[in-house]
């Protein structure tokens, strides 16, 4: 808590705070991640700035009560702007034993527990693995926090006992109860999921009157009980006016691809094989049936982008969607999309590698995969977003240059912000750049010939589609002839190729934004340059430090290939340049190859987002 | 329609040769096939411009190049997943794949039986000769096992694949077979693949005269092909034989036996009269391959084997498309943007 409240002091009633971090623990059949949801679009109805972030087991239900099965959601809202889900929690929601000891290590002293004691039975601490005999809620290992013992579990079924439900449905209703405790003690409503709740079971109202029962029984049993002896408020954040809405960053991507399309005036096509953490945009994607959206649930990751190919080839916009392991099939395909010269969006929601590696948790490790995982000199473009609404900008972003430029654009997001949401002040429609798209309909060539590979000033190839009468032509993955697109082996035709192909990328530097410092000054003693999702971090962490008196700049880079033009003679204005990723530091390999300058790289693997605190003391390090 | 029927009275076979030289070895039994294709294109009604071809990678995926349509040589076995794209994009399109026995039955494995499956509406030609020509010889899936090849010098230990039961295998609308030196039934068949609604398996015996000379001969050559060729026709008796003396009937426990139905005075009507409707028919005809009887080998089935018309994919998916549409109507962009939950910063 940025107020620095410690709550084992006697606080008074209805205290405000400027941003607070809850963590929601528990099982993962104990309904966390949409306890966690429910109270964080609550929180953003209200107005309050916030950063979430789900951190999940890969496992649909691990064996029940291990740590192994632990499911946390974590939100961090408040008053002021807020980038970052939070380093560590003010107060930890303990469904049993082993989300405590999963969690605990990153609540701050004096944060609240509330645990729920019937996940303290001596079964429950068995299965968490805390040693024979230790009862933590009451040997007095907690004392440095507020701990509120409550029996959610009894509690929950002494509420639904007449509902007629079983066991096994009043014991999933406890959450709400939870839930309802969270609302009294941070003064919220709870009409804003009662909606939810009604829109959801709509067709089970036994269920949705069980579930808002148990919501009100929660906060009722705080009004009550008076267990809690501080409510807390946290006001609205002063964000720039306007519309806002809450989105997590695989929405973002979907709806990004929509908007992209009508913009293009284009049909959208999604050709997609399943794969953790990226299925929500195919799921997203596929609630549009009514807007013409076409997805394709492919055999498998090739299949996927191949399809996809077919689509573009025909005049669709056209994506495939990935993770790692996928993104590692696809790369042959991939390589065919930038011989054809078709426009492709293939976006990559990184995990945690290699191989099947950490499929719920985050990293930045694909980035050279991205950048140069196909064979043969096989240039294309690649984009990184820098936050769950940033992907909506950057997937346009992507779509815009696929299609304008005829290439294959890598979008890559990761598992920390395409499962993260924040407030979005959304865009109109109309606000939203407009798309250029051209087909030849008639033969380019001075004879009246067909030259498919015949470019324009930004280097760029005609897009023909089949069904363009008098436009029938081959193209394929074998070396193209220069303009005609015949086949050709010739050596020098061949080295004349690869040029172009790499040179049309390289132009794109042309028609994108110039980099700019984000938070500080275009000349300082430190940058910290970042890409993708650190950006909330990253940023957090410099603005603190440049309070502090820390002569220190951020830059962030959303266009990887090409890089900014000016990007070389901005990085020669800090005497220093410290690259943080997730990864053994990879962006640190391109930029030290292309400018050669000594940046220090700062790397993390953990499956997790850095933390402001780790960025701060690297600054501190780096300037003294 | 009718300027199609026009224009298409107009084109010539001529008109579907693209200007590229065509480089298969001499006598591959490519050239027929190009030849059946680029013969019957002229008058099967679908506009030039809509003629797609897409391929994988090996000789018979040089195909693309020699049309004079739109085509697109793609990589090795993913031409039914490139052209699943086209097709659920397009429908209007009338599409081939043109593969060979490595491209689908091995390397695009996959592709082929979730394509067969899943039913666009598209043709798929396999040329199989096999062996792997364009690497210069290895044993394909669909070669016989105990094959001397450049990667098996002591011979194949595998099976291969019988083409026609895994096409019934992955539920295939329309299974077919024809073979490269016997033009006017290809044609034959390339119309019927061409006029099936959904997706249209045509397996091409190829002669590769180079790594495989001869693997079909006893089909065609003279003094073989009565015998081991067995031509289907709808509604017709099982006959084959020197002198068509010999039929097929199918017992009542479902085998099938060979019969000199002329001298055992068995009535042509009484002998397995082919239904290209009938599955355990098919699935039958699709054994023949590994059928004997004291010692005599069951003719080859060439021609339809089956073809019952389904929902084809692409159909099903704007008709879901509509369907939707009609209910739900069309969402605004705005409101696509904004949600169902929004708040107001003022």
């Amino acid at each position: 808590m940025n107020s620095g409240v410690d709550f084992t002091e006697n606080a008074s009633v209805s205290e405000e705070l400027e941003s607070v971090v809850v963590r929601f623990s528990g099982d993962s059949g104990d309904g966390m991640q949409l306890t966690g949801m429910q109270f964080t679009d609550t929180a953003a109805l209200l107005g309050n700035d916030l950063s979430t972030f789900p951190d999940y087991p890969s496992e649909i239900r691990a064996p029940i009560g291990t740590v192994a099965g632990v499911s946390g959601f974590q939100v961090h809202f408040g008053s002021k702007e807020i980038y970052t889900p939070g380093d560590s929690f003010d107060v930890l929601v303990a469904m049993n034993a082993a989300a405590l000891k999963v969690d605990l290590p990153k609540l701050k002293r004096g944060g609240i527990i509330i645990a729920n004691i019937s996940g303290f039975d001596r079964k429950n601490l068995g299965l968490a693995k805390y040693p024979e005999g230790a009862d933590p809620l009451n040997d007095g290992s907690l004392d440095n926090y507020v701990v509120h013992k409550i029996d959610i579990s009894k509690h929950t079924k002494d509420c639904l006992i007449d509902s007629g439900l079983g066991t096994k449905e009043i014991e999933r209703s406890k959450n709400m109860f939870v839930l309802g405790l969270l609302f009294w003690m941070f003064d919220k409503p709870l009409e804003h999921t009662i909606e939810f709740i009604e829109s959801k079971f709509a067709k089970k109202p036994e269920i949705a009157k069980a579930n808002i029962k148990t919501l009100n029984a929660g906060y009722n049993y705080c009004e009550s009980t008076e267990i809690f002896i501080n409510r807390f408020k946290v006001s609205p954040a002063k964000l720039p006016a306007g519309v806002y809405r809450n989105i997590t960053g695989n929405h973002a991507t979907a709806i990004g691809l929509i908007a992209a399309s009508e913009k293009a005036e284009l049909p959208l096509f999604l050709g997609s094989y399943p794969i953790t953490p990226a299925s929500d945009i195919l799921h997203e994607l596929s609630k549009y049936k009514a807007n013409g959206v076409k997805t394709y649930q492919a055999e498998d990751e090739i299949a996927g982008i191949c399809s996809a190919i077919g689509a573009a080839y025909v005049g669709n916009l056209a994506v495939t969607t990935t993770s790692g392991p996928g993104m590692a099939l696809k790369t042959e395909a991939a390589g065919l999309a930038t011989m054809l010269e078709i426009p492709l969006v293939i976006i990559n929601v990184q995990r945690g590698g290699p191989s099947t590696g950490l499929p719920t948790k985050t990293e930045q490790s694909d980035l050279l995969m991205a950048m140069h995982g196909r064979h043969g000199e096989s240039p294309l473009v690649v984009l990184a977003a820098t936050s769950p609404s940033d992907c909506f900008n950057v997937v346009y972003e992507a779509c815009r240059i696929a299609i304008e430029h005829m290439t294959p654009v890598i979008f890559l997001s990761d598992g920390y912000i395409a499962n993260g949401s924040e407030p979005w002040r959304f865009p109109s429609g109309d606000s939203l750049q407009k798309i250029k798209v051209s087909f030849l309909k008639s033969p380019n060539g001075d004879n009246g010939e067909i030259l498919p590979y015949k470019r324009d000033e930004k280097l760029v190839r005609p897009w023909i589609i089949p069904g363009s009468k008098g436009m029938e032509h081959r193209i394929g993955g074998l070396e193209k002839e220069n303009e005609t697109g015949n086949v050709s082996y010739n050596h020098h035709n061949h080295e004349l190729m690869v040029n172009l192909r790499a040179e049309k990328i390289n132009k794109i530097a042309d028609y994108i934004p110039l980099a700019k410092p984000d938070t500080g000054n275009e000349k300082a003693k430190l940058l910290v340059l970042g890409w993708g999702s650190t950006y909330g971090t990253i940023k957090t962490a410099v603005r603190e430090a440049i309070k502090e008196g820390y002569d220190v700049a951020h830059i962030h880079l959303k266009y990887i290939n090409p890089f900014p033009k000016n990007l070389g003679e901005l990085l020669n204005c800090y005497d220093k340049v410290l690259i943080p990723e997730m990864n053994k530091g990879q962006l640190l390999q391109l930029i030290r190859a292309k400018y050669m300058i000594d940046a220090k790289g700062f790397s993390k693997v953990q499956g997790l987002p850095f933390t402001t605190i780790e960025i701060k003391e690297k600054i501190a390090e780096m300037l003294s | 329609m009718e300027s199609v029927t026009e224009q298409n009275i107009k084109l010539t076979s001529k008109d579907f040769s693209s200007d590229q030289e065509v480089k298969w070895c001499p006598g591959c039994g490519d050239y027929s096939i190009l030849k059946q294709a680029q013969t019957i294109f002229p008058d099967i009604n679908v506009p030039k411009e809509n003629l797609v071809f897409i391929s994988g990678i090996g000789c018979s995926s040089r195909f693309t190049y020699y049309m004079d349509t739109f085509g697109m040589h793609s990589i090795h076995g993913r031409a039914a997943a490139i052209a699943s794209g086209v097709k659920a994009a397009n429908p209007e399109l009338s599409v081939w794949i043109v593969s060979g026995d490595g491209d689908s039955f091995s390397i695009g494995g996959n592709h082929l039986i979730h394509s067969l499956r899943k039913n666009f509406n598209f043709n798929y030609l396999v040329f199989n000769n096999q062996i792997y020509s364009l690497t210069k010889g290895q044993y394909s899936p669909t070669s016989e096992k105990s094959k001397i090849t450049k990667s098996t010098p002591y011979g194949s230990i595998e099976d291969p694949f019988n083409p026609p039961e895994l096409a019934l295998g992955a539920n295939a609308a329309f299974v077919s077979r024809t073979i490269d030196r016997d033009p006017k039934h290809m044609q034959m068949v390339l119309r019927r693949a061409n006029d099936f609604k959904g997706t249209s398996f045509v397996e091409i015996y190829q002669n590769c005269p180079v790594f495989n000379d001869g693997a079909f001969f006893i089909f065609t050559e003279k003094e073989t092909k009565k015998e081991e060729a067995l031509f289907l026709e709808q509604g017709k008796p099982l006959i084959f034989g020197q002198n068509d003396e010999k039929g097929i009937m199918i017992t009542d426990s479902f085998t099938c036996k060979i019969v000199n139905y002329k001298e055992e005075g068995i009535a042509p009507e009484n002998l397995w009269i082919h239904d290209e409707k009938n599955k355990t028919k098919a699935f039958l005809l699709s054994q023949f391959v590994n059928m004997e009887q004291n010692g005599e080998m069951f003719p080859r089935p060439f021609g339809i084997l089956y073809a019952v018309e389904r929902p084809v994919y692409e159909e099903s998916l704007i008709s879901q498309i509509n369907a939707i549409q009609a209910k739900k109507g069309k969402m605004t962009l705005d409101r696509i943007l904004s949600g169902d939950k929004t708040w107001v910063i003022a």
